[in-house]
């Protein structure tokens, strides 16, 4: 299966092509409902996270709500 | 008198800010528990309906923590994300967005730090940050200095709540100036909330007794060596600085002023 090079939250990772942001959700098993989704520093909509495909060299930054003052 | 009387002379307007009105004029933050078990249990005891989150990198390795969300329900708080860590405007406008983009709060606790060692605020970057995200529509609450023209600012800008601190953040000693904060809270029309820097509870009644809206703490609930015990403490004593506060208190004398009746002894003549 192709695989791909994306950047996710600093790291380098290799994920399988053709994954839009909720396939790449899943993909890390992550919740998509406790996850903010960052794609080339322009912040998602969970509305479109089927219909925006990751591509090679996309950087992309997940973050969630953790303890704070 | 009753006990229902008691209760009609003691009430108090809730705090409101942005239009909704809080069960509670303490606000407590989620960082630093020794365990989620224990931060929901504090929380709990505070009384709190709003508490303070921040905006941080899933950890794809799941070795560290996993999110806040797990374990707070977002329909019983009212969950105020920060900006927390920010050191310029622009990082703080990008933290506050991701915090917006959850679906869950429009408000922010908005933080910019001037400063490594002191976590003491840029109250230029704030004021900056606070115009953008006001006029995006977020509800913000900043925290600022004890600085009345920093408050002013801010308020100008379009804050739902302005945040001085007491003293910085996590250091628990206090209120060190209660005059500035009675300054500010004196000519700012928007609700003064104090935040950063208690340590206890009587911290807390003497901040409520400056005649402040609120209070936001963290470290002093989770540092204390029982958090639910203090969490507890903390939310009786902001309640209880507030009513001091609405009764107005006595003058101070520097002599003794007897309080039984100096007549009516035995023996007078």
């Amino acid at each position: 299966m192709a695989e791909i090079e994306v950047t996710v939250n600093g790291d380098l990772r290799r994920i399988p092509a053709g994954l839009t942001v909720r396939g790449l959700l899943s993909h890390l098993e992550l919740h998509p409902g406790m996850i903010v989704v960052e794609h080339n520093r322009r912040i998602l909509r969970k509305e479109v996270y089927d219909d925006v495909d990751v591509q090679p060299g996309d950087e992309l930054e997940l973050v969630q709500f953790v303890g704070g003052g | 008198m009753t006990a229902l009387d008691t209760e009609v002379r003691t009430a108090d307007a809730p705090l409101t800010i942005a239009g909704r009105a809080l069960r509670s004029r303490l606000m407590v933050g989620t960082g630093k528990y020794r365990s989620n078990e224990e931060m929901v249990a504090a929380i709990e005891a505070s009384g709190a309906e709003v508490v303070t989150v921040a905006v941080r990198r899933v950890d794809l390795d799941r070795s560290v923590e996993e999110g806040v969300l797990h374990h707070l329900d977002p329909e019983r708080y009212l969950l105020l994300p920060n900006t927390a860590g920010c050191y310029t405007a622009e990082d703080a406008l990008r933290y506050a967005r991701l915090g917006r983009a959850s679906g869950l709060s429009d408000w922010v606790k908005l933080e910019v730090i001037g400063d490594e060692e002191t976590l003491l605020p840029d109250t230029e970057a704030t004021i900056r940050a606070a115009k953008e995200l006001a006029e995006e529509g977020f509800k913000v609450l900043a925290y600022t200095n004890d600085d009345l023209i920093a408050a002013l600012r801010l308020e100008d800008a379009g804050c739902a709540a302005v945040m001085p601190l007491a003293s910085p953040i996590g250091s628990g000693l206090g209120l060190v100036d209660p005059f500035h904060i009675r300054t500010i809270k004196a000519r700012l029309s928007v609700p003064v909330i104090v935040d950063a820097g208690l340590g206890t509870a009587s911290d807390a009644a003497v901040v409520m007794e400056q005649g402040v809206d609120g209070i936001l703490a963290n470290t002093a609930l989770a540092a204390a060596d029982d958090p639910v015990r203090m969490s507890r403490a903390i939310g009786m004593a902001t309640e209880a600085g507030r009513l001091a506060y609405l009764a107005g208190r006595m003058p101070k004398r520097e002599f003794a002023v007897p309080s039984s009746p100096t007549t009516g002894m035995l023996d007078e003549g």
